[in-house]
């Protein structure tokens, strides 16, 4: 049973506030969302901070659920991801993680990438540009397969105000995983996340 | 015309829709899983509504949080206002939340009806 005390360090020690680790559908996200908003509440975060973090963890939550799918259910079990939410002095810290197809980590990498070397003025241009784009096409049409507006992670940027940081783990010869952290400044001095 | 009045869920805004009542309003959190699915139903209204408008559509968003997803949608209303003689938008937002406002600037940027900002 000394697991149990184990963990507990782990998330003392990385101030996790929350972890969810399992399934992925909209009813949890909804349940991990008011934990979350309660959790930030109970002391009094500012309600800008709050705002953005709530939006990054919407953001982050819907992706993983609209996204994955069931990679070799015996293993991972059914759409299965790591989610947590960290709180330092100075930050929060939105984490996830997810299997992948290991064939999908090169254009995944690449967008990260992408959306890295643009500043607040290159996330709000390219906010724009894909929103554009998604004006001609009314409902449905303009939504990926997903249900999604290909908006996600340029959002989770633009709120998070810093460098999206990522990692890919290699499983086995199919399957890699997916690291994924968004950093929420509790105040404007608190400068970059390292 | 039929009225649309939706009460507002965890991850749904409340939505009414009234032309007698000249009330048009979208407000609170929007997070559907299915953002295309929610916001059908309104997009129709609107299409009914342009064959018999008022002479003024004032349309509210009040919104305290939409995901991605719901913002492609928010975009469609807008764009069906933008067909509607006499429309604007009231677009309000928190006076500590500079992302509703941002979002509020963008929209207005996107189309071409007149916004007015308004703080709660």
């Amino acid at each position: 049973m000394k697991y149990i005390y184990d963990l507990h360090k782990v998330m003392l020690k990385q101030s996790l506030l929350l972890v969810y680790e399992g399934e992925f559908n909209q009813e949890i996200t909804k349940s991990v969302l008011a934990m979350a908003e309660r959790n930030m509440d109970s002391f009094g975060e500012q309600r800008k901070v709050k705002t953005k973090v709530f939006n990054i963890l919407v953001e982050l939550l819907q992706n993983i659920f609209k996204h994955s799918q069931s990679y070799q259910e015996e293993i991972y079990g059914k759409n299965n991801a790591i989610f947590s939410l960290a709180k330092t002095d100075d930050y929060y810290f939105v984490l996830s993680g997810n299997p992948l197809f290991t064939s999908e980590v090169a254009s995944l990498k690449n967008r990260l990438e992408q959306i890295n070397l643009l500043d607040a003025v290159g996330l709000k241009e390219e906010y724009r540009r894909i929103m554009k784009s998604n004006k001609s096409n009314v409902g449905k049409e303009g939504l990926s397969d997903k249900g999604g507006a290909g908006l996600g992670f340029i959002d989770m940027a633009k709120k998070s105000g810093n460098k999206i940081r990522f990692d890919f783990e290699k499983i086995n010869d199919e399957l890699s995983f997916f690291s994924l952290r968004l950093t929420v400044n509790r105040n404007p001095d608190a400068g970059d996340d390292d | 015309m039929d009225v649309i009045n939706l009460e507002p869920t965890e991850d749904t805004p409340k939505v009414i829709l009234d032309k007698d009542r000249q009330v048009f309003e979208i407000s609170g959190r929007s997070l559907p899983e299915d953002a295309a699915e929610f916001y059908q139903p309104i997009l129709d209204w609107l299409d009914e509504y342009e064959n018999q408008v008022n002479p003024d559509t004032k349309f509210m968003f009040k919104l305290e949080y939409f995901n991605t997803a719901s913002s492609k949608l928010i975009l469609d209303i807008l764009s069906k206002l933008e067909e509607i003689e006499g429309a604007s938008v009231i677009w309000y937002f928190h006076e500590d939340d500079e992302d509703m406002e941002e979002a509020g600037e963008e929209f207005s940027d996107l189309v071409d009806i007149p916004f007015d900002f308004k703080t709660y």
